[in-house]
């Protein structure tokens, strides 16, 4: 298969191609519906938060479920993953309590990153998800040097790093695929091509025919594939990460994909592309992966009902909660810049409070729409 | 003891961190069968393997940025840049994402790792290889800023470095790699605290704070003031981030007087910093107004270096100055 070829299991109307099913127990293919369905439950909530100005700021992920959670499936608990924005789908599927996520969100006390950071902007060390940065494509680099450190320990683990269409167009695209190459590094470069970088096209981003074919320049295999279809992608991730275990070096991975939202809650992408995004919605990856589980006889219309009814309390309750929860304390201001609070800090949180004390009051502009 | 060179001291730390813990790898252009282009990381590879003592390709922001998730794996990485005036490509990695990680991430990923770079004029190498960015480095929190002056600093204070839990900055000033020599243990425990000033010559009538290669030429000028009948306390910083305060307080309290002295251009530079916190913490003790002595705010020159770099001439006028105001 060259590059340039589009790797494709189901079909629009749920059927399977002959022969490219992979071999997942029924328990695992309803486990990753579940998410999916979770994933886009999640969006749709926060997206109203914020358009509630309950929250600051959220980044939707509709339309590119398939793309997260069949890469996921695809990898070990031992593998390092580098998420970029756009992917709530990698946490669920990895077994992230979606009550961090929320906290996150909230930048409240229960975050694990101690309202630190925008929303979105998750890390969760304990299932390997590394810290997400706002610059694009920095993380490229840091998933090759990781895997570079797993080969040279000798370790079982390989790595993982999403970006997007827009992220192959900067410096760490470039020094990260490069290194990799030269290393034999075992780590799966997963580009989740929804075509669209804030308010550029992929036409103005590359000229490239592929992004997929830009690996071969690299020294390691690019394949495409459909990134709505979640067993495909599964599929192409699985083998992937076969290779780069064994030994055989990087893979770049295009899943092929379509931004239905906009960017994030701050942009209004009807001004750059009209009603374009209609176009994706009968492509819609929950529902053809719906269409799949239906025809194979594992999914009825009453267990999506209660499904999105159960995923939708359980969203409720963490929101009640995530918006009661206070905010974070003074000194986590002054904390984590260094593993010890060194004296010009620690002069400066005391001077804080002596002059203003230690009661503040939340931000009346907390929810300030970016 | 054995009698060295700064390049030499860099080189032993180097090789007894690595012996010392298997996790300490080098990384960077030219660190490899070429041992670094001013030979600090020689015959490393012999030593501990392409595996350990990485040759990179050209990128000094994939160098810094594949160190960066070396360190979020637990490797030590102590990459190499060759110069420092090559450094800006890894500005984004060094200040977004090395810096920051312990602290986005609420201290669940940290990337400790050691930045090394030759910084600094005196060889007469043009803007592109003579600048002293270290005041750029020094704006940013999460970073420790580390500035030897001698071969047993530059051991001391690199063996500290790469045992420390922080990511740091660790500017070597090339002017003076190969001379002059000095003895430095060779004890593998020996290690120089980060942190920590060091006064190099105590006087009574003036300070003057220093790092890197201007601590000899700080003492060099205090030589010529003596002959004038006025003391001189020079204050080799070290550390430049978390900085010695209280070194600084001390001294200045005890002589009332103050010149800083840096080679890097003058506007925002660090010794603008440190003329700031004397004047909010100690400037009841101030007898005369503080002089800066640093760089000129313009390119680094090639030909007219020798005039453009501070000299102890130089300083001895900042220091009548501050004696006779």
């Amino acid at each position: 298969m060259s590059s340039t070829d589009m790797l494709q299991v189901i079909s629009k109307n749920g059927k399977a191609k002959r022969g490219a099913e992979p071999n997942l127990p029924k328990k695992t293919l309803l486990a990753m519906y579940e998410a999916m369905m979770q994933t886009r439950l999640l969006d749709e909530r926060m997206i109203n938060l914020q358009r509630q100005g309950r929250i600051g700021f959220y980044v939707p992920s509709t339309g590119e479920e398939a793309a997260q959670v069949g890469s996921c499936m695809a990898l070990d608990d031992t593998d390092w993953l580098f998420p970029s924005y756009r992917v709530p789908g990698l946490f669920l599927m990895r077994g992230v309590d979606i009550q961090h996520l929320v906290a996150n969100c909230f930048g409240n006390e229960a975050d694990l990153c101690k309202g630190r950071q925008m929303p979105v902007h998750y890390a969760f060390a304990e299932h390997k998800l590394v810290s997400i940065s706002s610059p694009i494509g920095t993380h490229i680099i840091h998933a090759t040097g990781l895997a570079m450190a797993q080969k040279l320990k000798k370790d079982k683990g390989i790595s993982a790093v999403y970006f997007g269409d827009g992220g192959t167009s900067s410096n760490d695209f470039h020094s990260g695929l490069n290194f990799a190459g030269v290393a034999k590094a075992p780590v799966l470069f997963i580009c989740t091509n929804n075509q669209w970088a804030i308010s550029v096209p992929i036409e103005k981003q590359t000229a490239s025919e592929t992004i997929a074919i830009k690996g071969e320049a690299y020294g390691m295999p690019g394949v495409r594939v459909d990134g709505n279809d979640v067993l495909a992608v599964y599929d192409a991730c699985k083998k992937a990460a076969d290779r780069a275990r064994k030994g055989d070096g990087p893979t770049l991975i295009e899943l092929m994909t379509y931004r239905r939202g906009p960017h994030s809650s701050s942009d209004d992408p009807t001004r750059y592309r009209g009603n374009q995004a209609d176009e994706w919605l009968d492509r819609d990856p929950i529902l053809r992966f719906r269409k799949y589980l239906e025809v194979a006889d594992m999914w009825s219309e009453k267990q999506e009902t209660e499904l999105i009814e159960r995923l939708k309390a359980g969203i409720n309750a963490e929101v009640k909660k995530g918006e009661a929860a206070g905010q974070p304390s003074l000194e986590t201001m002054f904390t984590d810049v260094y593993a010890n609070v060194p004296p010009h800090l620690r002069e400066q949180y005391e001077n804080l409070v002596r002059d203003e004390g230690t009661g503040h009051e939340p931000d009346p502009d907390a929810a300030f729409p970016l | 003891m054995s009698s060295i060179t700064m390049v030499q001291a860099v080189n032993d730390a180097l090789r007894e961190e690595m012996r010392g813990d298997d996790d300490v790898v080098v990384l960077g252009e030219d660190v490899g069968i070429n041992g670094g282009v001013f030979r600090c990381t020689a015959d490393l590879i012999d030593e501990f393997g392409e595996e350990r003592v990485i040759d990179t390709p050209l990128s000094e922001s994939g160098i810094i940025g594949a160190a960066v998730g070396m360190a979020l794996y637990g490797l030590k990485p102590v990459p190499e840049i060759q110069f420092s005036d090559f450094i800006w490509p890894a500005f984004d990695q060094i200040t977004s994402e090395m810096a920051k990680m312990r602290y986005r991430s609420g201290g669940q990923f940290t990337c400790p790792m050691v930045v090394r770079t030759p910084y600094g004029g005196g060889i007469r190498g043009g803007h592109y290889h003579s600048q002293s960015p270290e005041a750029y480095f020094t704006h940013t929190p999460g970073l420790v800023v580390v500035i030897p002056s001698d071969p047993y600093d530059a051991k001391g204070l690199l063996k500290a470095a790469i045992r420390c839990e922080d990511p740091v900055i660790f500017l070597e000033p090339k002017r003076i790699y190969r001379a002059p020599k000095m003895d430095v243990p060779d004890d593998d425990d020996y290690v120089v605290e980060i942190g920590k000033a060091a006064v190099r010559r105590e006087g009574t009538d003036f300070t003057i704070t220093a790092y890197g290669a201007m601590v000899a030429v700080a003492l060099e000028a205090c030589e010529k003031a003596a002959e004038q009948g006025w003391s001189g306390e020079v204050v080799d910083l070290r550390t430049l981030l978390p900085l010695d305060e209280d070194a600084i307080i001390q001294s200045v309290t005890k002589t009332g007087r103050l010149v800083t002295l840096q080679e890097a251009t003058k506007f925002c530079g660090f010794s603008s910093e440190i003329s700031a916190i004397v004047a909010e913490k100690a400037i009841d003790v101030l007898e005369a107004p503080v002089k800066r002595v640093s760089g000129f705010d313009v390119p680094f020159p090639y030909t007219l270096e020798h005039v453009y770099m501070p000299h102890a001439d130089r300083v001895l006028k900042a220091i009548e100055g501050v004696m006779t105001y």
